[in-house]
């Protein structure tokens, strides 16, 4: 496996299954009394977060913690990013404090490649969300999601029907998925006025549909997108009542899906716009599950990127071709 | 490469390892045994089957993966996790019985205590081994044993059994 986790195109198809593989065993560890597991001790691991979460640095901080690794944390706000410090001196600060692993999210895409490959660091960079790129842990808690509910005891997701509906243009969830589940063998079907999809979205390995009413009885999983209200200056549609009378998933559309398909979300939600509140809070919906899952996925990233030896075969490699800083 | 246990042994072995673990425990109603993956598993199957087959009732069975405890993980590539399946009830006060194939230089064992440090306090905890073969490098020892196999570090023992290699035999490698 690769030293960094920046894009699901880091991972080949053994990668990820590996990677679901070893969540679904350490998810049994959340449900025991106990936790903790020693695994990354004395291993240091920086949450860099240029923009807001809630989810996701929470589910890293409790994945670090529950390996026994030390967590630190660090937000835009209240450091010395507010002064102007550029990327490279933040990095090498990072670095002479000897972080094992940082954890980017940053509202540039390309941030977390940029970290990884300038060399300032040799820790490992994991994206926890770039611009509109890449969100790879999201992807595959979502990957590891569906395969518990539709693929119990099997490898990947072949043949399953996954619709992501909404605002794909804007969306780093979106681009991993689509990425990972074609990877995982599931026919993906893109939901999303003309407007909100992104140029060169033919080439993608998708179908294309611009009405929700079309996908969602004949789809084994419906995944919501949030309407990005932040990344739109420009007027994308006409109305927010459009938009969700068009591709929000309400009560009449819930009917419409096969009783075991699933409704997902990435959060945060945006309540009666693109998902109604009866579809978030059905027995269909997976969302708060998601988050559950999420701390076990990211364990699992976590150990297979730390876990072994700093210096293992592949590694030393990487390190001795390249003089630090 | 030598042949050092053939199917027959094994099974002789097990079935007295078996008998042991009766007579040290005086029955079997508070036994727990957990094997260690991958061998380790599937030899603690069998011989909570003979168990189960010489007093006539079920015993409390299941498997331990010690990957995430051990202490040298940090000088090899990650490994993938193999399944831990604790029964039903836990181990609190019972007497437990780990069973590896190989004892070699005890750390397996070790990582195996600090797991079982996590999820309760067993009365007792016994090792049962089909192949002891020297080497330790803690104070751990075995309380039941296949067979000693006197090696040096060089040489590699290796088990195979029926459920993934096919056949059942003990072999080594390297000088002789």
């Amino acid at each position: 496996m690769n030293r960094h986790l920046l894009s699901i195109n880091d991972l080949t198809y053994e990668d990820a299954v590996l990677i679901l593989d070893t969540a679904a065993e350490l998810a049994k560890i959340s449900d025991a009394p106990v936790k903790k597991l020693p695994t990354l001790r004395g291993r240091t691991v920086v949450n860099l977060f240029f923009e807001d979460s809630t989810r996701t640095r929470i589910s890293f901080e409790a994945a670090a913690k529950r390996l026994s690794a030390d967590v630190i944390n660090f937000s835009a706000k209240g450091s010395s990013l507010s002064k102007g410090e550029s990327l490279k001196d933040t990095a090498l600060t990072l670095q002479a404090m000897g972080a094992d692993a940082v954890i980017i999210r940053h509202g540039a895409s390309g941030a977390p490649a940029r970290l990884a490959d300038q060399q300032w660091m040799t820790g490992s960079v994991i994206n926890a969300g770039d611009g509109t790129h890449e969100h790879p842990t999201q992807a595959l808690l979502d990957a590891f999601t569906i395969r518990k509910h539709l693929r119990p005891g099997q490898k990947d997701l072949s043949g399953l029907k996954v619709a992501i509906v909404g605002d794909v243009l804007h969306s780093r969830v979106a681009r991993s998925n689509v990425l990972l589940l074609h990877k995982l063998g599931a026919i993906v079907t893109l939901v999303a006025p003309p407007t909100l999809l992104p140029v060169g979205v033919e080439s993608w390995p998708v179908e294309i549909a611009f009405g929700l009413d079309l996908v969602v009885a004949k789809s084994d999983v419906v995944m919501m997108l949030r309407i990005q209200r932040e990344r739109m200056a420009d007027l994308f549609f006409p109305s927010e009542r459009e938009y969700s009378r068009q591709f929000g998933l309400n009560g009449d559309r819930l009917k419409m899906m096969q009783p075991t398909a699933l409704v997902m979300h990435p959060g945060p939600m945006n309540r009666g716009l693109e998902i109604s509140a009866d579809s978030a809070d059905s027995l269909q919906s997976v969302i708060v599950e998601q988050v559950a899952n999420g701390v076990s996925v990211r364990m699992a990233v976590l150990y297979l990127l730390l876990g072994g030896s700093p210096l293992s075969a592949e590694n030393s490699k990487v390190l001795s071709d390249k003089v630090v800083i | 490469m030598t042949n050092v246990m053939n199917g027959a042994d094994i099974s002789r072995a097990l079935r007295r390892i078996a008998h042991e673990i009766i007579e040290r425990n005086r029955g079997s109603e508070n036994l727990v045994i957990l094997g260690i993956p991958t061998r380790g598993a599937f030899l603690s199957a069998r011989v909570a089957d003979l168990i189960a087959e010489i007093e006539g009732k079920p015993i409390r069975r299941g498997t331990l993966d010690i990957t995430m405890f051990r202490d040298d993980l940090r000088m090899r590539a990650p490994k993938a996790l193999l399944p831990t399946e604790i029964p039903l009830g836990g181990i609190e006060g019972t007497d437990l019985i780990i069973v590896d194939d190989v004892f070699f230089s005890g750390r397996t064992i070790r990582a195996a205590l600090d797991a079982l440090g996590e999820m309760g306090r067993p009365k007792t905890v016994q090792l049962a081994v089909l192949v002891d073969r020297g080497h330790r490098e803690l104070p751990i020892r075995a309380d039941f044993v296949g067979k000693n196999i006197p090696t040096s570090r060089d040489e590699i023992v290796k088990v195979h059994l029926t459920e993934i290699d096919g056949s059942d035999e003990v072999l080594i490698e390297g000088q002789r």
